[in-house]
């Protein structure tokens, strides 16, 4: 009988990837798994199970932060899904159309927020909407609106929705390039068909593009599920490690780094903050894992 | 820095943050012990406590300096609407009023979008003049006192009453706005801490005063918040221990002060020897020294810990207090709850 013969080829074409992802994914993900099993006692790591969890969600002082950092995180994702991810497909939708001129400028332009540094994204909107220099006032006071205007991002009930805009429209470029790249690939006759039995303009949208961009609308939500739940760069921009005003702009993101690196007289608790981590790998985990399983499998492809 | 340390490549000398962040390096055996040093007689136990082991057996870092707090104001402005500077509480609000009536001028700049500024350039500002400075600080540390009795809930009442002298939009003010507006002859009256000296003289082109915390009744005794902010230690590691003790002790000398304070007007010497400054901002305002009783500010020793962090509650406070979002009760229950979570007080 003949021996399996080791296919080597496998192995050295795999190596690069699989050793490359596993120091800078693998390892980390599982020591900070690791990390939160322990505490620190007078300079000693003691091992105390699943202790941390206990105070993150069921001690008044954590759980409060917690649950505020969770809840902020769902309102900022809520906030993404219906307002980028519907204008996203819109203007794929303008932009696709063939008798639009400079169809291409408008596409880079929308694009290059994207691209663009949280940082540089998280002050420049600070500048626009600040009260005392900012342009927001002024061009409000143009338009003989400026009693609409607020010092937005100071406001407990407003700085977070203005925060999730601003991500919106660093971001809408995504869902507009991934969306516009499933609407060229749908073919011509199809639509030539539906125009022959009488279904044009917005109702071809409606019914021939829409059901067949579905698989790539539902990579976009999870995407930017996994997006806002890891988010942390715009909030710790604008707002810095406290997300005021009192937390109300305060996501999970911001509430690890606090935790786990410390902030002004608060002293870094690693242990704790890998716990809130490996919470938010957990809820990440489980809402791709609803996604996969529930969504994905039950959606309805087209052979084009 | 930490990892630095811990690595074992950090320098021979290291800076010293105040409180707990260089106690902890101590306790992890990264500073040294700095009591055989004879030149630390030139200082004062207040300006040591920063540096000091709880129990005050050991010292580990050379005090460099400390900042004051208090409000720094544009003459000009003040002259032109005749106003003089205020001493009491009562004074402070009209001339506020006085301001605001006149409209050329925002009556004070600060914002509460940073958080921080309105802990500590508001409440712990003025409210040694409430808790009697070191006494009230010592009597919380003890557990004699607590946040929710009157000296400790009353700054957040008159923190309360700044909102409506702040300017449009101060919710989003941040801190460079309000050095900004402050500089550009904008506002009049802006709450300070002593730090920002160096940087005024070379942004403001008017004259500017300072004024010490207002005090509740005319003749009150006033307390400043004279705080410890910066020290230098020596790395317990060192190859070269002798030549850092060297340096140690001229840093504790009477030269280095009077070098070190008129080269950055605004941080303070805390050696015991009087020091002759020439900016005269600075002089005005560590002239308060020998008028008021010093103190530190509140939160800074021991009390910031654990968690919830006092220090970082007391931002939170404090913005609630001058946004009028909760009543001064209510914040020093909060307060009070938070740190008895986690802190017995040593009786």
């Amino acid at each position: 009988m003949n021996k399996p013969r080791i296919r080597w080829h496998i192995l050295v074409f795999l190596a690069p990837a699989v050793l490359i992802y596993t120091a800078v994914m693998i390892i980390p993900l599982f020591n900070t798994l690791r990390l939160a099993l322990f505490t620190r006692i007078d300079q000693e790591r003691v091992y105390v199970g699943l202790e941390n969890f206990r105070t993150l969600f069921f001690d008044p002082i954590w759980s409060e932060q917690f649950w505020n950092a969770l809840g902020n995180n769902f309102w900022f994702f809520l906030i993404h899904m219906i307002v980028q991810n519907p204008i996203g497909v819109a203007l794929a939708a303008l932009i696709s159309h063939p008798r639009l001129r400079f169809s291409a400028l408008y596409r880079s332009a929308i694009f290059i927020p994207t691209i663009l540094s949280f940082v540089i994204v998280g002050f420049a909107w600070k500048l626009i909407l600040s009260p005392i220099w900012g342009i927001a006032p002024g061009m409000l006071d143009w338009v003989g609106l400026k009693s609409l205007y607020a010092p937005w991002l100071g406001k407990e009930s407003y700085a977070l929705t203005t925060l999730a805009l601003v991500s919106v429209w660093q971001f809408v470029g995504i869902p507009m390039m991934l969306i516009y790249a499933a609407l060229l690939t749908i073919p011509e006759e199809i639509l030539e068909a539906g125009e022959v039995d009488g279904i044009t303009g917005l109702s071809a949208f409606w019914k021939i593009k829409l059901p067949l961009i579905l698989p790539s609308i539902g990579i976009i939500s999870i995407l930017t599920f996994v997006g806002n739940f890891n988010a942390f760069d715009l909030i710790y921009a604008a707002q810095g490690a406290l997300a005021g005003p009192d937390f109300s702009t305060d996501i999970l993101g911001t509430f690890m780094y606090r935790t786990f690196f410390g902030f002004q007289l608060q002293l870094g608790d690693p242990h704790m903050g890998s716990a809130i981590a490996s919470a938010m790998f957990a809820i990440v985990l489980l809402g791709v894992c609803i996604y996969l399983f529930a969504i994905q499998t039950r959606m309805r492809r087209y052979q084009l | 820095m930490n990892s630095k340390l811990d690595a074992g490549s950090a320098g021979d000398l290291i800076t010293c943050r105040p409180f707990d962040a260089s106690l902890a390096l101590f306790d992890a055996g990264h500073l040294a012990d700095l009591d055989d040093l004879d030149a630390m007689s030139n200082f004062s136990d207040v300006a040591k406590s920063a540096w000091q082991s709880d129990d005050g057996s050991a010292t580990f870092c050379v005090p460099m300096a400390s900042v004051i707090h208090g409000f720094i104001y544009n003459k000009d402005a003040f002259n032109e609407l005749g106003l003089s500077v205020p001493t009491t509480e009562a004074e402070f609000f009209a001339a506020l009023d006085a301001i605001k009536a006149d409209g050329s001028y925002i009556p004070m700049a600060m914002g509460t979008n940073d958080q921080w500024e309105a802990a500590t350039m508001g409440y712990n500002n003025i409210g040694p003049n409430y808790w009697k400075g070191e006494e009230g600080r010592q009597a919380l540390i003890k557990g004699e006192q607590k946040l929710t009795d009157p000296q400790w809930t009353a700054p957040y009442a008159t923190l309360a009453r700044w909102g409506e002298y702040l300017g449009d939009g101060f919710e989003a003010q941040t801190y460079p706005d309000s050095q900004n507006i402050f500089t550009l002859g904008r506002a009049a009256i802006y709450p300070a801490g002593s730090w920002e000296i160096s940087g005024f003289n070379a942004l403001a082109d008017f004259e500017m005063g300072a004024f010490k915390p207002p005090v509740q009744n005319a003749g009150d005794t006033c307390y400043i918040s004279d705080h410890t902010d910066i020290g230098i230690g020596m790395n317990a590691k060192t190859e070269n221990p002798e030549a850092a003790k060297t340096f140690l002790a001229w840093v504790a000398s009477p030269e280095f002060a009077e070098i070190f304070g008129n080269a950055l007007p605004g941080f303070f010497p805390l050696s015991s020897t009087p020091v002759e400054l020439t900016d005269p901002l600075a002089k005005e305002i560590v002239g308060w020294r020998s008028e008021c009783e010093s103190t530190i500010r509140s939160t800074y020793q021991i009390l910031s810990r654990g968690t919830p962090n006092l220090e970082n509650e007391t931002w939170g406070a404090s913005v609630a207090a001058i946004k009028g979002t909760a009543t001064p009760k209510d914040l020093g229950k909060d307060l009070q709850a938070g740190l008895a979570s986690w802190y017995a007080p040593k009786q």
